[in-house]
């Protein structure tokens, strides 16, 4: 076996070693990279800054721990800028391992927004985010789509009580709250078909402002519903979530995140070329040979 | 009888739930309502079948040593670990049988096994993909023809969508990446997608008139 | 003398240049409260009941006031006010009382509301002397419209009462709220479900044409008509696969994927499982089906178990043929990961709905050494299964696989009325562009779907 054959052959454990070696590195060494913004995220981070204190946003949490690293930064970055702009946040996490990591994220985001920070020049003050009149966290119920279709006629038809057992009627800002229409947008955090269930039984049937935050693998395919309108923007993996960061002007875990995965691109992109190069070389050895 | 009732059933409630989609009418609504909520009935009469067969066959794998047959003693003391936990707690000053499922995860043996263990679990499974995506680009990205090589150049311009590195050209790269992630799959996905929505029409029109019956367990 | 004189002609004159000036400065600043003349009122006032819906809705319409962004620009909103009795202050008492209450008082308060929500209708008929107007709700200038909307649950405060009066006016309002113009009062206008929704009409018609089409090709299939269907490598590959494992004398691995027993996926994947099976109980082989989902789990167990004995092997069934692993998704992966490399099947199925975890899968098998053959209709998931299998079903191939494996006449039947119903779209998607360009909304108006 010659060198090219070897190149076109590797053991994959050396993939995956080389692959691990350059991940370590750059988590360990600290650097950040530019991020540049595209539309598609641009218009989420517009529609929640343009609204009005006290509207609501509806944020669907509905992703398991696995998801956890490109879809939780998204998580922090969209909560943290509607808890900014004074916005009411209902919450649902239609996931079986959902609601414990909203409940961890409700609660750091409570910790950070009560110092004063700036954002994008514009300096907010720190605030207590109070449970039942800043949020309503209404926790988890199984089969999503009917969840979903459900929330569509009344909020208090799946879910009679919040995650805490409080009823819905005696939850201060679910006072005047029926349904879908009272809530200026949802935002779907999704790494499954909970996502195609809000599409086709949420935004299709009750017609309201859907925005999306997916994992990398899945927001090529979503693609479609930007173009024809159904959703109004898209936050696709780890570089959506950096992209929402970057315009929020709050660094968090996407951006160290998109330093790892450059590299990794890189990585993949380098042993691919060795793959081809070791193709085309043994392939003309052979040619050579007559063989 | 023993096949027309299912299928009698799947008939008139596959025409109902057609029709309730075009009938706005409260009555309709309220049938809708009612047999959402013996779908949940349903489920978890289901999932009680389910550990049962899970216990049967770790047993099973345990009790004749079958190779690998650690793994379900695993399985089996997670299962009744977590519910022994969901049994008993700390509470009013002494550990005692208390219903602490209730509370959910605030429980804090609950909280624990999520946070240090189910999570940490998940994400390292998930993390798995990166490095099998890496070995099999390896494998599969090779330009053995036009199509392959059409291919690989296309995923060559969408990883190096992020890149910062690349100067004037990476505002190239980018634009050429959005153009192929907006026009020709976009163009494809759509494709498949009124492909699938067709077949999804037509599988779901079968199995209501009955001429598809792998659900029934005959083929 | 002549100087005092022309000072007070020049005082008299400056007197009537101001007075002038003051006259041609345009109309009073709105802000200033004082100078606010009423506006004039919204004209053409209707109310009728909210179209396609379950009722408890009605929708007002107007013509927009005249000073309203017009005349004096004067009106900032509209206030819309509706006739309600006083006998629901008395219902909204009993709701009140009702939520602190408990055991039989409860009860009783209960039947009390009840029977008051019973007399909403005929409370609704004693306008105008037993009520008044009460808010409603608001629209900005320039709006035309508003719908009241209310809630079927009769224990709400919300709640709209289906066929009873209702009556309506609209408050045309300035900056100052006590100027305002109300409008005509308009009523009475009740409130009704409709039994068909007419937005969905493009909707209903392609259900029924594709519906009568499959109709058609079935019965032609039935009378013997030969209908070709393309070859799947895919589904051609099964039945040498199956074969591959009984030389070998390894398993089969068949993973129905991490869909639910209502997905379509899943079910085209049970069809398959059965002709899998079937191939399986007559060579023998040994079969592992791990599921995910228990009700997927035991519609699989019956499908296995009526293959075996179809095959007329009944006695080589066993129930942990077919067993329910975890409802977690990388639990569930973890666990056929670890089978694959402890049994080393010969050949691996994936047939159903998956996600992310399809490369994890595909990628083991591919390491344990066995033929793949995949087939799902997740889009995301595709390009894994395609570079990582041998044999990938796309999308709808999926769903085609039961009338490939079977053959059987009415199965090919549906699917060529697929074929038909794919071709129609895209004739129709052609003629969509061509409007689109041409600007003939009429046509496109045709397709479009309202809530």
């Amino acid at each position: 076996m010659n060198i090219f054959d070897r190149m076109m052959s590797l053991d994959r454990r050396w993939v995956f070693l080389f692959l691990a070696v350059v991940c370590v590195i750059t988590y360990i060494v600290d650097f950040q990279i530019p991020i540049r913004v595209e539309s598609e995220v641009r218009t989420i981070h517009e529609f929640i800054d343009t609204l009005k204190p006290d509207e609501i946003v509806f944020i669907a949490i509905d992703y398991d721990p696995n998801a956890l690293a490109e879809l939780h930064p998204m998580c922090y970055a969209v909560m943290e800028h509607c808890f900014r702009k004074n916005l009411k946040v209902i919450i649902t996490a239609l996931s079986q391992n959902g609601p414990g990591m909203a409940e961890q994220a409700i609660l750091d985001i409570s910790d950070s927004l009560k110092l004063d920070r700036e954002y994008n020049g514009i300096l907010y003050e720190g605030r207590e985010i109070r449970k039942g009149v800043d949020y309503a966290f209404l926790g988890y119920k199984p089969y999503f789509a009917l969840v979903i279709l459900g929330m569509g006629q009344n909020f208090r038809l799946p879910f009679p009580t919040d995650y805490y057992g409080t009823p819905l009627d005696s939850i201060p800002m679910m006072q005047g709250v029926q349904n879908y229409d009272q809530v200026a947008c949802v935002v779907d955090l999704s790494a499954g078909n909970i996502t195609d269930a809000w599409i086709a039984y949420g935004q299709g049937r009750f017609y309201f402002p859907l925005a999306l935050g997916l994992t990398g693998v899945m927001g090529a395919d979503y693609y479609p519903y930007l173009n024809s309108k159904q959703i109004f923007g898209l936050m696709a993996g780890l570089y959506g979530a950096a992209q929402y960061e970057e315009l929020a002007d709050n660094p968090g875990l996407a951006k160290d995140g998109m330093r790892i995965q450059v590299y990794a691109h890189l990585v993949i992109i380098f042993f691919i070329l060795i793959g081809n190069i070791g193709y085309f070389m043994s392939r003309s050895e052979k040619k050579r040979q007559g063989r | 009888m023993r096949r027309q009732i299912p299928l009698a059933l799947v008939f008139i409630f596959g025409v109902f739930m057609i029709f309730q989609y075009f009938v706005p009418h409260e009555s309709s609504e309220w049938i809708y309502e009612f047999l959402l909520d013996w779908i949940y009935i349903i489920g978890i009469f289901a999932l009680a079948l389910g550990i049962w067969s899970l216990i049967r066959v770790s047993v099973a794998k345990i009790k004749t040593r079958k190779s690998g047959w650690g793994y379900p003693v695993i399985t089996m003391a997670g299962l009744f670990l977590m519910i022994l936990f969901g049994f008993t707690g700390y509470r009013d000053g002494s550990w005692g049988f208390h219903f602490m499922t209730a509370e959910g995860l605030s429980n804090p043996m609950f909280r624990n096994f999520f946070d240090y263990i189910m999570i940490p679990i998940q994400s390292t499974m998930f993390a798995l993909l990166a490095f099998f995506i890496a070995s099999a680009a390896y494998r599969a990205f090779r330009a053995r023809n036009v199509l392959a090589s059409l291919l690989l150049v296309a995923a060559l311009v969408v990883m190096l969508r992020f890149n910062p590195y690349l100067g004037p050209f990476g505002t190239i790269i980018a634009d050429t990446a959005s153009w192929l992630l907006n026009v020709p799959n976009l163009a494809a996905k759509r494709a498949i997608i009124i492909g699938i929505g067709l077949g999804m029409v037509g599988t779901a029109l079968k199995i209501i008139l009955g001429i598809e019956r792998g659900y029934m367990g005959k083929g | 003398m002549k100087c005092k004189s022309l000072v007070i002609l020049l005082f008299v004159c400056g007197f009537f240049a101001l007075a002038a000036a003051e006259e041609g400065s345009g109309p009073p600043d709105s802000t200033h409260v004082d100078s606010i003349p009423p506006p004039t009122p919204v004209s053409m006032l209707t109310a009728r009941d909210s179209e396609n819906d379950h009722g408890h809705s009605v929708t007002l319409m107007w013509e927009l006031s005249t000073d309203d962004g017009a005349g004096q620009n004067s009106v900032l909103s509209y206030e819309i006010f509706r006739w309600v009795p006083f006998f629901m202050d008395t219902l909204q008492s009993i709701r009140d009382s009702l939520a602190g209450a408990e055991g039989t008082i409860a009860e009783q308060l209960r039947k009390r509301r009840d029977q008051a929500i019973a007399m909403i209708p005929g409370a609704h008929k004693s306008y105008p002397e037993q009520g008044g107007w009460r808010k409603i709700g608001t629209a900005l200038s320039g709006q035309s419209s508003y719908e009241d909307v209310g809630v079927k649950d009769r224990g709400s405060p919300d709640y709209m009462a289906d066929h009873t009066d209702y009556y309506y006016l609209v408050d045309a309002v300035t900056a100052d709220p006590a100027i305002r113009a109300p409008s005509e009062i308009v009523g009475p206008v009740q409130s009704f479900g409709q039994f068909f929704n007419t937005g969905r009409i493009p909707v209903f018609v392609a259900v029924l044409v594709f519906g009568l089409l499959t109709i058609l090709f079935v019965t032609r299939a039935r009378r013997g008509a030969e209908l070709y269907v393309r070859p799947l490598a895919g589904i051609e590959a099964v039945d040498d696969a199956i074969g591959r494992a009984t030389e070998m004398g390894k398993p089969i691995l068949y993973v129905l994927g991490l869909g639910s027993a209502a997905d379509i996926g899943t079910i085209a994947s049970f069809t398959i499982l059965g002709r899998v099976a079937k191939r399986v109980a007559e060579y023998q082989t040994k079969l592992i089906v791990p599921c995910y989902d228990p009700i997927v789990m035991t519609v699989a167990q019956e499908t296995v178990k009526a293959a075996f004995l179809d095959a007329g092997r009944p006695d080589d069934y066993y129930e942990d043929i077919v067993y329910f692993v975890t409802q977690s998704q990388f639990a569930y992966v973890a666990a056929v990961n670890g089978t694959m490399l402890r049994e080393l099947p010969a050949t691996n199925m994936y047939m159903g709905v998956f996600f992310a975890e399809s490369l994890i899968l595909a990628e083991t098998g591919a390491l344990a050494g066995s033929i793949q053959i995949a087939g799902t209709d997740q889009v995301a998931q595709l390009p894994f299964f395609i570079v990582a299998c041998d044999y990938t079903l796309i999308g709808e191939e999926l769903y085609a696989a039961s009338a490939y494996l079977g053959r059987e006449p009415i199965l090919l039947g549906s699917l060529k009325a697929q074929d038909y119903a794919k071709a129609a779209v895209i004739i129709l998607a052609a003629l969509g562009l061509l409007a689109a360009s041409l600007n003939w909304t009429a046509f496109i108006n045709l397709f479009s779907v309202t809530s």
